[in-house]
């Protein structure tokens, strides 16, 4: 049996743990909150380009513009969002796993896959796994991701999809549900599917475009690019703080079990130990008697 | 016909405005653009410039920086990349941003692309300051 002394120091670096994953719990739970707030407040832009993209498909005119084109299946870049640091239950490898059944799943429809990886954590778990096709890592831009860094991102998914380098783009991301869910999403952003959407009521009075149609879609297909990475991201960001939250608390709450049952240990221990001493001192006294 | 334009401005943060207004001007891609009530359907991309609206007897100004405006059925719809109001903006930083891009385009050649970065900035702070200005 383990020594009274033994137990103690478990004891004291089981708390020293627990501390840890409380402070990290509240952490994550302020975060998320931040995180959720700038999730929502995203969502208008998105719905209303959405609205704006739907009405523009629905007065068709046999649009031509490469962003919209289906080109077939030639190569695939896949743009998989994971964070930066780990300790956040199975956030980074849900999605990472995710990606990994992707292109093994897809390695024959395309040519070739290229992966780009946002967050290290991704990059860490797939190098040894899929590591020839991650072509681009982007790192530390999880945290705090503004409409700057999405835009960068986007515009480079646009050009390199431009120039034909790609034939389909895709997003591999945690989307968030609730603080305790996240659900793997993958989407296709590129080439952009114009879903006609709803039927707008009253007639159907046609549009004037400044400059001109095909500028204003040229315009606006790019952006949607952009929103739809920015959005991405900042899902991302609050499904990663939401798992570290829940990861963290249920961490605690283990730690707490531990402490109870080790300090019970240590109290039977403690009591085994002054039933031997009085024992040693009765019988003692017994024997000068 | 209404007499009102519902005037809903949202950037990529968060929705700006969403008000009932009389009237609006906005910086149209080939030119200033006026907005009344009743105004057929117009979808138009925007430049970096002013835009106002009336309300009542008050004007408002906000710099907005690249965008689109669609009106349809009595609602502007303005998504802008940024759009601060004249009384958000800070004065201070914006003619620093001025300064800054002014020293910048001395230096640079017209070929350098820098020069259209810096050019697009030298522009946001002008109109930032045009509108600071203004207040309202």
């Amino acid at each position: 049996m383990a020594s009274l002394k033994d137990i103690k120091k478990r004891i004291s670096s089981v708390k020293n743990t627990q501390q840890i994953t409380k402070a990290m719990k509240m952490v994550a739970a302020a975060k998320l909150r931040r995180a959720q707030d700038a999730a929502v407040s995203a969502r208008p832009y998105a719905e209303k380009l959405h609205a704006v993209m739907s009405s523009l498909a629905q007065r068709e005119e046999g649009d031509e513009h490469a962003l919209l084109n289906q080109r077939g299946t030639g190569r695939a870049l896949v743009v998989l969002m994971t964070a930066d640091r780990g300790l956040c239950g199975g956030f980074n490898a849900n999605v990472s796993k995710e990606a990994e059944r992707f292109i093994r799943s897809n390695e024959q429809g395309f040519d070739d896959i290229d992966l780009m990886i946002i967050g290290r954590k991704g990059r860490d778990f797939l190098r040894n796994r899929v590591g020839q096709h991650i072509t681009k890592v982007h790192e530390d831009i999880t945290s705090d991701a503004t409409y700057k860094t999405a835009q960068l991102i986007g515009q480079e998914i646009v050009e390199t999809y431009s120039e034909e380098k790609y034939d389909a783009v895709y997003v591999i991301y945690n989307a968030f549900k609730s603080a305790i869910e996240q659900i793997v999403t993958t989407e296709r952003v590129l080439p952009i599917q114009a879903n006609p959407g709803e039927e707008i009521e009253g007639d159907s009075v046609d549009y004037i475009y400044e400059p001109n149609r095909n500028e204003v879609l040229g315009q606006l297909l790019p952006k949607l690019v952009e929103v739809q990475i920015f959005r991405g991201l900042l899902e991302s960001n609050a499904s990663e703080q939401g798992a570290r939250m829940s990861s963290m608390d249920s961490a605690s709450r283990n730690a707490a079990e531990m402490i109870g049952k080790l300090t019970l240990q240590y109290n039977r221990a403690r009591q085994a130990a002054i039933t031997k001493e009085l024992m040693e001192i009765i019988s003692g006294a017994e024997s000068i008697k | 016909m209404a007499d009102k334009l519902k005037l809903e401005m949202v950037t990529p943060y968060k929705r700006v405005l969403s008000e009932e207004v009389d009237e609006i001007t906005a910086p149209g891609f080939v030119g200033e653009l006026g907005l009344l009530p009743g105004h057929t359907p117009l979808l138009t991309t925007l430049k970096v410039g002013e835009l106002t609206y009336k309300k009542g007897s008050e004007t408002y100004h906000i710099a907005v920086n690249w965008g689109y405006l669609e009106v349809e059925n009595e609602t502007v719809t303005v998504l802008v990349d940024t759009a601060e109001p004249a009384d958000e903006i800070d004065l201070a930083r914006a003619q620093a941003a001025l300064g800054r891009a002014e020293d910048a385009l001395k230096t640079l050649s017209h070929e350098d692309k820098k020069y259209m970065i810096m050019e697009s900035a030298l522009q946001r702070a002008m109109i930032r300051i045009q509108v600071a200005g203004k207040g309202h």
